[in-house]
């Protein structure tokens, strides 16, 4: 009995832990086939073309030193369902350029406790594709696509019907939208850089309880774009360089319960632009340089803006009405032009942030170029003594004197 | 030429109107810089002195200078020199004088305190505004023989240039905003030199809430060098039509 014990323990074990070396030219496709439940397969550096190589047991497919495999533009290249799988060190080029079938370097149904690490993707169409999976680790990796225009290309990471899954510190590179999320819940993205996609950074659309910090998001076609969601948290990220007609730092549109804190928004020609958003907090972000830092409609009620910081914007606050169903308080305006004589640091005069000039800008969008003209500086003047025509309830009535200190 | 320029340029030193304007430049730019904390809001401060303060001086210091030099200008069109070279020396004495004052009133604090890059170009506007002021005053002034009415010209101008021609363009685009009239607002633009400059600097201060313009023409237009370009030479346009058009009358006049 004893022997016999020992002997299934000596033939199993190598099972267990087994460990498959492949080599550029060997096929990865038999080498999943024959491998058994939790093996590893180590691929050594050097290229190998292959493609549709399906993986439906938990395995882990390792690089040393890089490999890259080569789908030569054709269809997807690894096709996972399955639970414990990862990928880690690789290279992957060249996938398919396909809207029919969403050709992706990895594509994953129906997985479970899946990671991909470390992976450098390159010239693909969709980057990382998950559907109704969960508990997945995105952590690392670089993609890059190369696409000129935003229908030659698909999502860097896309996140279809997922839950409790980590992003983070990966790099997205001019793919459609740099991360994608729809029906996403208690997802954490953070320390991604997001630069350069065609469309939008990040795009998520019905993803309740998730979690947004310390990303930074660049230069994107039309900035971020969040939609129908509950419960998001978005907390010291970075939006910046997002210029265009129709480019946001961040759009929000039916956001409700929702937290953006700690943010920094530079150079975009609108900071943030709301509409339908109700019950969110935004505290201590920087808004800088941008063309608008707020277009603020008035859809949006019961939000709260406190102890923001709104320097060198053009303008601070526009809208398309007259009613104002949200509260600003305590934040810094570099145009306010008060005084505080009981030394509270507090103005003792209330801050309007729309001027008469943002709202002739907002219907006429070309009367932007008499901006600083002696004339709109006479009229802005006008209003601020006898308000007219600017919303009567967008005020500050306890603007600061100074800066907050939001680094 | 240079013997007259000379002369000239002593001349408007001697009616310590120069050295006056040159030390209000100095004052106006120490006193911005103390108050505000970054160059940015330097930049937006001096913006108003450059579009407003600079052209008004010019427009009145040039006309006056014409009218009190004009029995010297009599007497040197009695002798044997070039009608062009009178005009030219007494119309760059003053525009040497006018930038020279800005150079030094705004140098010095900028040697101080620091400058960037939309600084200097505030500065080269604000010569640009002078020169063009200055020509528009000399036109104004050759084209009367009374002071005072010269004066009463060259201030509508001013007035027109830096007021009312905004609230025309201003009116245009509120009545007929149903059309699609973004190259007509541009092209008007051009046509105002201290727009002009307000458009450079525009395009400076505030190219994000610029680049929210729909239309292709005006992304390209705020979105490369081409603006730059097309509004520099555009302003080159404005700098030397009036003065040619001042010295052609000039050369004809019967004084």
């Amino acid at each position: 009995m004893k022997t016999l014990l020992l002997c299934l323990f000596l033939l199993s074990s190598p099972v267990l832990a087994g460990t498959v070396l492949l080599k550029p030219g060997d096929s990865i496709k038999e080498a999943v086939a024959k491998a058994q439940e939790g093996d590893v397969i180590i691929l050594s550096a050097g290229e190998y073309s292959e493609h549709e190589i399906i993986i439906r047991k938990s395995l882990t497919i390792q690089g040393e030193g890089m490999p890259t495999i080569n789908g030569k533009e054709q269809g997807d290249i690894f096709i996972v369902a399955g639970e414990n799988i990862h990928f880690k060190n690789l290279r992957i080029i060249n996938t398919g350029k396909s809207n029919i079938d969403d050709s992706a370097a990895i594509k994953f149904f129906d997985s479970q406790h899946c990671s991909v690490e470390g992976v450098e993707l390159d010239n693909t169409f969709f980057g990382l594709h998950f559907s109704n999976s969960s508990n997945l680790t995105i952590k690392n990796n670089k993609l890059i696509s190369r696409a000129e225009r935003e229908y030659q290309t698909g999502n860097g990471i896309h996140l279809w019907k997922c839950k409790d899954s980590m992003i983070e510190g990966n790099h997205v590179e001019g793919h459609r939208d740099g991360i994608y999320l729809e029906f996403v819940t208690n997802t954490i993205s953070q320390h991604n850089t997001v630069d350069g996609n065609k469309r939008y950074g990040l795009h998520f659309m019905f993803s309740h309880d998730n979690s947004y910090i310390k990303n930074t998001f660049r230069k994107n076609g039309a900035g971020v774009a969040v939609m129908y969601t509950r419960n998001v948290v978005m907390r010291d990220n970075v939006f910046e360089e997002n210029e265009g007609p129709s480019s946001y730092g961040i759009l929000l549109k039916d956001i409700t319960d929702s937290e953006v804190v700690g943010n920094i928004f530079r150079k975009n020609t609108i900071g943030i632009y709301m509409e339908g958003s109700s019950r969110t907090l935004f505290k201590n972000n920087a808004f800088t340089s941008n063309g608008w830092a707020l277009k603020l409609m008035a859809s949006c009620d019961n939000n709260t803006f406190e102890a923001n910081n709104f320097i060198a914007n053009t303008f601070d606050i526009s809208t398309n009405g007259s009613v104002v169903l949200n509260t600003l308080k305590e934040n810094y305006w570099d145009k306010y032009e008060g005084y505080d004589l009981n030394k509270d640091k507090i103005g003792d005069v209330p801050y309007r942030p729309i001027s008469l000039f943002s709202v002739i800008v907002e219907k006429i969008p070309s009367a932007v170029i008499l901006w600083r003209s002696f004339m709109v500086t006479l009229l802005d003047r006008m209003e601020k003594i006898i308000p007219a025509i600017t919303p009567e309830n967008m005020i500050d009535n306890n603007p600061k004197m100074k800066p907050y200190d939001l680094s | 030429m240079f013997k007259l320029l000379k002369y000239s340029l002593y001349d408007i030193l001697k009616s310590r109107f120069a050295i006056l304007y040159t030390i209000f430049m100095v004052l106006v730019a120490v006193s911005i810089y103390q108050v505000s904390e970054d160059l940015a809001k330097v930049s937006l401060s001096l913006l108003n002195i450059m579009l407003m303060i600079v052209p008004l001086i010019a427009a009145v210091f040039a006309t006056t200078h014409f009218f009190n030099n004009l029995e010297f200008t009599e007497l040197m069109l009695a002798q044997p020199v070039k009608r062009r070279n009178v005009f030219l020396s007494q119309i760059l004495a003053v525009i040497i004088m006018l930038s020279a004052a800005i150079l030094i009133g705004f140098g010095i604090p900028m040697l101080l305190w620091g400058a960037d890059e939309s600084i200097l170009i505030l500065l080269a506007i604000g010569i640009a505004l002078s020169i063009v002021f200055a020509g528009l005053a000399f036109l104004a002034s050759v084209l009367t023989r009374d002071k005072a009415k010269a004066i009463g010209i060259s201030l509508s101008f001013w007035i027109y240039f830096s007021l009312i021609y905004d609230g025309f363009v201003l009116y245009l685009i509120y009545s007929l905003s149903d059309y699609p009239l973004e190259k007509t607002t541009l092209s008007l633009v051009f046509l105002n030199p201290v727009d002009l400059g307000r458009i450079i600097m525009l395009m400076k201060l505030d190219i994000s809430a610029l680049m929210g313009y729909t239309g292709a023409f005006f992304q390209n237009f705020f979105g490369s060098a081409k603006g730059m370009f097309l509004s520099s030479s555009i302003m080159l346009l404005w700098i030397s039509w009036p003065i040619a058009t001042a010295m052609r009358i000039f050369k004809r006049k019967d004084f």
